[in-house]
């Protein structure tokens, strides 16, 4: 089932992925090629098989319930796009 | 010394025949002289490595030397590194400089090893050509006009073109093995969980193994030694004892049942490629390997189940690029929403934006059941498939890439040709097995050819003995590529 130019958008919108007219076509074309790629999957019988989320079935471990990290905020947003007295900052949201 | 293996240059630094520092330059000087052809290196910083060297040279006066110390590592530009600048190939981390190092780069830096600069890629890992990078595509050492394959196209060119003695690099879906094979060099991608993932820029977490690129099955050894181990700070790191890798490349290969997958051989296997195995595979047979024809029925749903799977968990880890905390962040916003779009417009090549959205669809609401259940559903049967291989061999072996290298651009417009190429590789991914790629040959207009060597769960020390003892007996590896023009 082949994806509208709607869907792309509506895909492109959940991204948070800004997409022009052109763009998205472009990439229905290449999204529709794909997906009739992925579409060879639904031709086998997976009744009854247990999904795989894991190269390993591991099981998680669990630790100690104590601090094992120190504060390094100033080192963390050093890196930052904008930061003040400690704080992300972001283009006001509430008015 | 720059075809010496990492046990020569460890002696040699040992003996203090070389110093640290003289084989730090030695590599950089070729590295500045080839790397404007290439474009293996986003990131050199001779200063820091040669701080780096003399700190060895110290150790191993003092001789408290490991055998690593003193030796230059080239590093995938993914694994973050505290000073450097770490891009993952991607304009989104063009100005991140790393306030902390991955568990691989600690283990190194704890080994003594120098950094000897930050390795070209596909932009965060997606690709099979190192094209998608932002600082532009790898070329071949082998073939200027061909791509080296992807996504660490940058470690395994530099291993090709001596421009260092041993690299890292990272495997989600092939990215160590595929181009190991199309540049003609050694890769391993080790048993999920053996590497940690901490500082590791994630692609697919499900999916993700870093492991180490050179000439030889030795040198892979004896770089894996240094690289595995528990890290508390990866959740699915495996909590093992300790080994040494290179505890069974000596032993006879007589009676190692060697499995050939039999639909690794038919239709989409270039016909040089498939007479290059066929020659290796007598070669195992002549060293007293013992042939199994065996089968993997749902290997070619691998392909298809991958580009649900790893998309997936791609759109969520890359959902932290929202120019917020690091990385780019546009200019000329309207407000929160529209720096987000923009941010992620601009900031991310068109091929990881292709996989976010194809991540997004497939997770989206009414799709889940279709598209990632589904997949999951043919991992199961793909991992139960070699779980029924192991029980009649111990290792598989079968081509790495259905072709040689292929020219830059040929396949650049056309994802799904270009997802095509990691169709024997994929499968050991999908099931968590350790897997290698060494070079047996050459192909079309005398461009290498991988052999793809697949074991099972924790059997790297008996997948480095066979590829050891197939590199003692030929000498693929040790070919180098004659014509790298500056």
């Amino acid at each position: 089932m082949p994806l509208s130019s709607e869907e792309v958008r509506r895909i492109a919108e959940l991204a948070r992925i800004g997409v022009s007219d052109a763009e998205a076509a472009a990439v229905q074309a290449q999204l529709n090629d794909i997906f009739e790629l992925i579409g060879r999957m639904q031709k086998v019988d997976t009744e009854g098989v247990a999904p795989m989320s894991h190269g390993q079935d591991l099981k998680l471990r669990l630790r100690d319930d104590v601090v094992t990290e120190r504060d390094q905020r100033e080192r963390f947003q050093s890196v930052a796009p904008k930061v003040e007295r400690g704080l992300y900052l972001v283009p006001k949201v509430i008015e | 010394m720059l075809n010496a293996s990492l046990k020569e240059l460890s002696a040699a630094l040992a003996q203090k025949k070389i110093s640290s520092a003289e084989l730090t330059k030695l590599f950089l000087d070729r590295t500045s002289r080839l790397n404007g052809a290439l474009n293996a290196f986003i990131t050199v910083e001779a200063e820091k490595s040669l701080a780096q060297a003399h700190a060895a040279d110290e150790r191993i006066a003092k001789g408290d030397a490991q055998p690593l110390t003193g030796i230059p590592v080239a590093h995938k530009d993914i694994f973050v590194t505290k000073g450097w600048r770490t891009t993952c190939g991607s304009k989104m981390l063009s100005n991140f400089v790393s306030p902390y190092d991955a568990h691989v780069i600690e283990r190194f830096n704890d080994a003594g090893a120098v950094i000897l600069g930050k390795t070209n890629m596909d932009e965060f890992a997606m690709g099979s050509s190192s094209e998608t990078s932002f600082y532009g595509p790898v070329k071949n050492p082998w073939n200027q006009e061909r791509v080296p394959g992807g996504s660490s196209g940058g470690s395994t060119a530099a291993i090709a073109a001596r421009m260092a003695p041993a690299a890292t690099g990272t495997d989600t879906g092939g990215s160590i093995r595929q181009p190991a094979a199309l540049s003609g060099v050694s890769g391993l991608k080790p048993t999920y969980g053996l590497v940690s993932r901490y500082g590791m820029i994630a692609f697919a977490s499900s999916l993700d193994q870093g492991g180490p690129i050179a000439k030889s099955a030795e040198d892979l050894a004896l770089l894996l030694n240094v690289m595995a181990g528990f890290d508390g700070r990866d959740s699915t790191s495996v909590e093992r004892a300790a080994e040494d890798y290179r505890r069974e490349l000596d032993r006879p290969l007589a009676g190692l049942r060697v499995g050939v997958p039999k639909e690794h051989f038919g239709e989409g296997l270039a016909a040089d490629v498939g007479k290059a195995i066929e020659a290796a595979l007598a070669q195992l047979d002549k060293l007293g390997a013992k042939r199994v024809s065996i089968s993997l029925p749902n290997s070619g749903l691998s392909v298809p189940a991958y580009y649900v799977i790893a998309p997936a968990e791609a759109s969520s880890n890359l959902s932290r690029f929202d120019g917020v905390r690091y990385g780019y962040r546009a200019k000329g916003y309207r407000d929160l929403a529209d720096m987000y779009f923009r941010t992620r417009a601009e900031g991310f090549g068109a091929e990881v934006r292709r996989r976010i959205l194809i991540g997004t669809y497939v997770l989206s609401h009414g799709y889940y059941d279709a598209y990632y259940l589904k997949a999951q559903k043919i991992r199961r049967l793909i991992a139960d498939d070699f779980a029924a291989a192991f029980k009649q061999c111990d290792v598989i072996v079968g081509p790495t890439a259905p072709t040689v290298a292929f020219k830059i651009g040929a396949k650049a417009a056309d994802p799904v040709q270009m997802y095509l190429n990691d169709i024997y590789t994929i499968p050991a991914n999908l099931a968590g097995l350790p897997a290698m790629s060494i070079p047996c040959g050459f192909g079309k207009d005398d461009l290498p050819v991988g052999l793809h060597i697949v074991g099972n769960y924790f059997s790297e020390a008996r997948m480095l003995n066979l590829a050891h003892q197939y590199q003692k007996a030929t000498d693929w590896h040790e070919r180098e590529p004659a014509g790298v023009r500056p």
